[in-house]
C-alpha cells in the first residue's frame, strides 16, 4: 500500500535527510514537504494525507501545537514529532497528544519502526 | 582555563563538568551519526572566566575567523549554547554531513541550512540531556549563525557590560578523516550561574541520598 506522508520542517536539510531515508525504506510512499505550520495546515485541509512527521522547533507555531490542530480534523492520523529536543517534557507532551517521537539525527531504524506502526494502523482503519 | 575558586567549589565544578560531559557526549554521538565516523572529544573544561579569556580559548592557533551556530536557552538558568569552528572548515563540515555526492555548488548553496540544522541537532542534544539529568525543562531558540572572532561570537545580547565574567563550559571535538576541529560551548552569565549552582546542589544531594550499593 502506498501512503502519502506530510513532512513539516523549516530546515531544508532536515527535509532532504527525511526524503533520503524514505527512498531507502519506503520508496513507494509519496512525500509532501512543507516548511511551516501554516503551509502544513493548508496541505492537510486540501490534500489527502495519511501520515505526518513534524519538527518541533519551528518559527511561529511549534510542532506540538501544529499536531494538536491536525488532530482536531484528523484524530486518527498517525503523527510523530521529529526533533533533536529529546527533553523528557517534550516527549511526554508528544505522548500525551498520542503522537510518536522520533529523535534527530534521524535513523532509518527509528523512522522505519514508526512507519510500520503507522501502516498497521492505517490498514486496520481501512477495514 | 583559570577557574575562579571563589565562585565554584570543587564539587560544584566536578558535578557541572560531569553533567556537561553527558550533554556534549550525546552531542558528539549525534555528530558522529551525521558524519558517519568517529568524533574524538576532549575532557570537558568548566570555569568562570572573562569573556576575553573565553574568546582566546576558542581562537586556537590564533585562528580568528570563526563560525558559530548558537541557540539561546531559557529556563531555571539562561544562556547560550554554541558550536564553533574555523570558518575555513565550514564547507568541509557541510560536506562531511551531506556526503561526497554533492557538487561544490550544492555544498555552498546548502552551507547556511546545513550549519543551522547541524547546530540545532547537536546543541539540542546537549541541552536536552542536561535538562533531563537535572529534571528541569528548558526552552531552546531557533539556531542562528554568527561569523567573526571570539569577541564577536561571545557578544551577548541582553547581557550588560557588567557581565564581564561568564560561566564557560567547553569541549573540543575532532573529526579525524576530515581534519575538522571545533568546540561545543555553553555560556552563562553570573545570575544564571547562581541558579544553576542551586540546581547542582539538589542534584548532588539526590546522588548522596541514593542507597550506598548504587554503583552508577
Amino acid at each position: 500500500m502506498q501512503y502519502k506522508v506530510l513532512v513539516v520542517d523549516d530546515s531544508k536539510l532536515a527535509r532532504m535527510v527525511m526524503a533520503s531515508a524514505f527512498r531507502r525504506i519506503r520508496p513507494d510512499w509519496s512525500l509532501v514537504e512543507t516548511a511551516s505550520a501554516d503551509e502544513a495546515l493548508a496541505v492537510v485541509s486540501a490534500d489527502k494525507v495519511d501520515v505526518a512527521l513534524v519538527d518541533f522547533n519551528m518559527p511561529g507555531t511549534d510542532g506540538l501545537e501544529l499536531i494538536a490542530r491536525i488532530y482536531q480534523s484528523h484524530p486518527d492520523m498517525p503523527i510523530a514529532v521529529v526533533s533533536a529536543n529529546v527533553q523528557d517534557e517534550i516527549i511526554a507532551r508528544a505522548r500525551k497528544l498520542n503522537a510518536g517521537f522520533i529523535p534527530k539525527p534521524l535513523t532509518d531504524e527509528a523512522l522505519s519502526a514508526f512507519l510500520s506502526g503507522a501502516a498497521l494502523r492505517l490498514k486496520r482503519a481501512a477495514k | 582555563m583559570r577557574p575562579n575558586p571563589s565562585h565554584l567549589t570543587e564539587i560544584e565544578q566536578d558535578a557541572l563538568a560531569e553533567i556537561a560531559n553527558m550533554g556534549v557526549s550525546r552531542a558528539a554521538n549525534s555528530l558522529r551519526q551525521m558524519v558517519g565516523e568517529q568524533v574524538l572529544l576532549s575532557v570537558p573544561a568548566v570555569g568562570i572566566v572573562t569573556r576575553q579569556e573565553a574568546s582566546r580559548l576558542v581562537e586556537r592557533n590564533n585562528i580568528k575567523k570563526l563560525v558559530a551556530v548558537q541557540q539561546s536557552f531559557q529556563g531555571p538558568f539562561d544562556g547560550r549554547a554554541l558550536l564553533i569552528f574555523p570558518e575555513v572548515q565550514s564547507l568541509e563540515l557541510v560536506r562531511a554531513i551531506v556526503g561526497d555526492q554533492h557538487s561544490l555548488e550544492d555544498v555552498i548553496d546548502l552551507e547556511h541550512e546545513a550549519l543551522a540544522e547541524t547546530g540545532n541537532i547537536i546543541l539540542n542534544g546537549c541541552l536536552a540531556t542536561m535538562a533531563n539529568v537535572l529534571h528541569r525543562t528548558m526552552g531552546v531558540s531557533l539556531p542562528t549563525i554568527v561569523r567573526g572572532d571570539g569577541a564577536r561570537i561571545f557578544e551577548l545580547e541582553g547581557f550588560g557590560s557588567e557581565a564581564a565574567f561568564v560561566l564557560f563550559l567547553y569541549i573540543d571535538f575532532n573529526i579525524k578523516r576530515h581534519d575538522l576541529h571545533g568546540f561545543i560551548a555553553l555560556l552563562m552569565d553570573l545570575p544564571s550561574t547562581a541558579a544553576l549552582k542551586a540546581i547542582i546542589h539538589d542534584f548532588i544531594r539526590g546522588i548522596e541520598k541514593q542507597p550506598s550499593d548504587y554503583a552508577g
